[in-house]
C-alpha cells in the first residue's frame, strides 16, 4: 500500500487538500513559525530606530519602574519602564538590534576565519594541516566561556575585543568542515578539470570549490548563530560583555535582575526574546540541515 | 586493562597540564604589567620597584617561569590581589561548593534524561516521543540565566517556598541544581534516544527477536548496555565541564563556587585567580577524559581486546 494512503487511513481523518498537505509536509508549521520569528527579529534589528518610540537612553525619572500597559501601566510605555524611567519597549528593540548585530559580526568572523584556515589546511597538508587540526581539537575540547572570560580578564574589556572573542567561538567547526570538503572536492572532476586548464589555486578554491560547499557552511552558520547569541547574552548578563550605556538583551536582563521583586518584566521580557530567538534559529537550522543532508533525517 | 595503556594516558594528561600551566604563564606575561594594574599608572617608581621585587618580577623571565612552575607543582597558585589571600585558599573554599552543585545537577539530569531518552526511543515517532523530545529541546534551549530567574520569580518571590540565593541548607540547592540539570537532562535525553535508536536497528537486536527473547530482556540485556557506551563520553564531557558550565548559574543564585569566584576575578582583573581557575578546570577536564578512557575499557570488552593486542599485530 502506498505510504500516503496508509497514513490517511490510519489517522481516520479526511486528508487535507492536496496542495496544502504537500506544502505543510515540505514546510512543517513549527518551522514556518520559527522562520517567521527569525524574520521578525531581523526586521526589528534593521528598523529599531524607526520602530522605537524613544531613544534607548531617554530617561523619565518621574515614571520609574512602571508596569507594562496590560498590567495597569501607562499607555505611553506599553511594556513599562526600568529603574531610570527608560521605556522597556524601546530598549528591547535596540537591545535586540545590538545583540543581533554583535552575533552576526561574531559568527561571520568565525565563519570566514575558520573556512579560510580549513582551505589552508587542505591546500598545504603536512605539518600545516596537522598544527591547524590540533588547534581545532584543542578549541573543541575547551569550554569556550572560560577561554573568553580569561581573554577579557587578561586584556581588559572593550567592544572590539569582545566581538573578536565571540568570533573565535565556533571557528573550529568551519575549519573542520571546509577542510574535509575541500579534500574531497579537489579530487572531483570539476576541480581537476579547472586545475588542468591552468586556473590558480585561489581561483579554484574561490570560484569553483567554495560555491559547491557553500550550502553546508551556511547551515553551520545557522547552527552557530544561536550559540553566539547565547554566549554574548551570557557574558553581558555577567556584566562582562556589552557595557552600559550600550545595551544588549543579556545586559538588560542582568541589570533587571536587581529589580525582580518590584519589576519582574525588566528581566523577563529580554529573557523571553533571547529564548525565542535562539530556539527559532535552532529549529530553522535543524530543518535546513535535514533538508540538505538526507543521511541525518529521522534522527 | 594493561598497565602500558594507563601509563600512556597518564603521561598525556600530565603533558596537557604542563602545556596549560605554560600557556597561562605566557599569556599573563603578554597581557602587561600586573604591578601597574595593582598600583595604577600614578605610582612612584621606587614603590613600583619594591613591589616588583616583592613578587619576584625583577628576575629574568626563565627564572620567573621556573618559580611559577614549581610553585604550581607545590600547590601555590599565587596571591589574589583583590581578595588579599592566597589563591589556593580561595579555591579550596569554592571548589566543594561547585562540586556539590555540579554533581547534584549531574545526578538529576541522569535520573531524568536517560529514562526519558529510552522511553522516547522505544516509542519512536509516537506522541510520547514527540512530547519528550519537545521538552528536551525546550530544556536545553532555555538559557540558564533565564530559567534561573523564572525559578526565582516562581518559587521564591511568588510562592515563597525557597530562598533566592546563597548556600547553606538543602533548600538552597534545589533551584541552582534544577537550573543546571534541566539543560543537561534535555541534551542527555536527546543523546540517549539517538544512541538507543542506533542500537535498536542493529542486527543482533533482530537476532534476539528471532530467537524469541522477551521484549523486556532484549531491552535490558541487549540494547541498554550497548547504548550506554557512547553515553559515557557525554557524561565525561559533562564532568569536565563542571566548572565552566556553572559560571552563569552560580552567579544567578550567588552560589559561592568557582564560577562566581571567576566572574568577580575577571571584573577585578585579578589575574592570579583567573589563572588558578584555568588550571583547576584543565585538571578536571583532563581527569574526566582519563576516567572516560578507562571506563570505556571497563564497559566495552571490544575495546579491551583491541588494546591488549598491539596495533597491526
Amino acid at each position: 500500500m502506498p505510504n500516503e494512503l496508509q497514513q490517511a487511513s490510519a489517522s481516520g481523518a479526511p486528508p487535507l487538500p492536496g496542495t496544502a498537505r504537500v506544502f505543510f509536509r515540505k514546510y512543517p508549521p513549527l518551522v514556518l513559525a520559527a522562520g517567521s520569528f527569525v524574520v521578525l527579529v531581523l526586521l526589528i534589528s534593521a528598523l529599531a530606530d524607526l520602530l522605537a518610540p524613544y531613544h534607548y537612553t531617554t530617561q523619565d525619572l518621574a515614571n520609574r519602574l512602571r508596569p507594562p500597559a496590560f498590567l495597569g501601566g501607562l499607555a505611553q510605555y506599553p511594556l513599562g519602564t526600568d529603574e531610570l524611567g527608560r521605556d522597556i519597549l524601546s530598549r528591547l528593540l535596540y537591545a535586540t538590534r545590538f545583540s543581533v548585530i554583535v552575533a552576526i559580526l561574531g559568527t561571520s568572523i568565525g565563519a570566514v576565519v575558520g573556512t579560510l584556515l580549513g582551505f589552508v589546511a587542505a591546500h598545504f597538508r603536512g605539518w600545516v594541516d596537522e598544527t591547524l587540526m590540533m588547534l581545532v581539537d584543542a578549541q573543541a575540547s575547551l569550554p569556550f566561556m572560560l577561554l573568553a572570560l580569561a581573554v577579557l580578564a587578561f586584556f581588559g574589556n572593550n567592544l572590539t575585543l569582545f566581538i573578536l572573542v565571540l568570533g573565535i567561538n565556533g571557528w573550529e567547526n568551519y575549519a573542520r568542515l571546509s577542510r574535509g570538503m575541500v579534500l574531497s572536492a579537489s579530487r572531483q572532476g570539476y576541480a581537476v578539470a579547472v586545475h588542468a586548464l591552468g586556473a590558480s589555486p585561489a581561483r579554484i578554491y574561490g570560484r569553483h570549490i567554495l560555491p559547491n560547499i557553500l550550502s553546508v557552511l551556511i547551515v553551520q552558520f545557522t547552527l552557530n548563530f544561536p550559540q553566539t547569541i547565547l554566549l554574548e547574552t551570557s557574558m553581558s548578563f555577567l556584566g562582562l560583555g556589552i557595557q552600559p550605556p550600550l545595551t544588549s538583551l543579556g545586559q538588560m536582563l542582568g541589570a533587571g535582575r536587581k529589580h525582580l521583586l518590584l519589576a519582574w518584566w525588566i528581566a523577563v521580557l529580554p529573557g523571553l526574546v533571547i529564548f525565542l530567538t535562539t530556539l527559532s534559529i535552532s529549529i530553522f537550522g535543524d530543518w535546513l540541515r535535514d533538508r540538505l543532508d538526507p543521511t541525518l533525517r529521522n534522527r | 586493562m594493561n598497565a602500558r595503556f594507563v601509563l600512556t594516558k597518564l603521561v598525556r594528561a600530565l603533558v596537557t597540564l604542563w602545556l596549560v600551566v605554560t600557556f597561562a604563564f605566557l599569556i599573563l606575561h603578554a597581557s602587561g604589567d600586573p604591578i601597574e594594574i595593582l598600583l595604577g599608572d600614578q605610582a612612584e617608581q621606587d614603590v613600583i620597584d619594591r613591589y616588583r621585587e616583592l613578587y619576584g618580577l625583577d628576575r629574568p623571565l626563565h627564572e620567573q617561569y621556573l618559580r611559577y612552575f614549581f610553585g604550581v607543582a607545590r600547590g601555590d597558585l599565587g596571591f589574589s590581589l583583590s581578595d588579599q589571600r592566597p589563591v589556593t585558599e580561595l579555591l579550596a573554599e569554592a571548589i566543594p561548593a561547585t562540586l556539590v552543585l555540579g554533581l547534584t545537577a549531574l545526578g538529576v539530569s541522569m535520573l531524568v534524561g536517560i529514562p526519558l531518552g529510552i522511553v522516547a526511543a522505544l516509542n519512536r515517532n509516537k506522541p510520547i516521543d514527540r512530547f519528550v523530545m519537545t521538552f528536551a529541546v525546550l530544556g536545553f534551549s532555555i538559557p540558564n540565566f533565564f530559567l534561573g530567574i523564572l525559578l526565582i520569580l516562581f518559587f521564591s518571590l511568588w510562592l515563597r517556598w525557597l530562598p533566592t540565593s546563597g548556600m547553606g541548607t538543602w533548600e538552597h540547592l534545589i533551584m541552582p541544581a534544577l537550573t543546571l540539570g534541566t539543560a543537561a537532562a534535555g541534551s542527555l535525553a536527546r543523546f540517549t534516544r539517538s544512541s538507543m535508536l542506533d542500537v535498536l536497528n542493529k542486527l543482533y537486536m533482530r537476532t534476539a527477536l528471532a530467537k524469541g527473547v522477551p521484549r523486556a530482556r532484549r531491552i535490558r540485556w541487549h540494547a541498554l548496555p550497548n547504548a550506554a557506551i557512547p553515553l559515557v563520553t557525554v557524561l565525561g564531557f559533562r564532568l569536565g565541564d563542571l566548572i565552566a558550565g556553572s559560571i552563569v548559574t552560580e552567579t544567578v543564585f550567588a552560589w559561592p563556587g568557582v564560577g562566581r569566584a571567576l566572574v568577580s576575578a575577571v571584573s577585578a582583573r585579578d589575574l592570579a585567580v583567573v589563572q588558578g581557575v584555568l588550571l583547576i578546570t584543565a585538571c578536571t577536564m583532563v581527569t574526566a577524559n582519563l576516567l572516560v578512557d578507562l571506563a570505556y575499557g571497563w564497559i566495552d570488552p571490544r575495546i579491551r581486546a583491541a588494546r591488549a593486542s598491539p596495533p597491526g599485530g
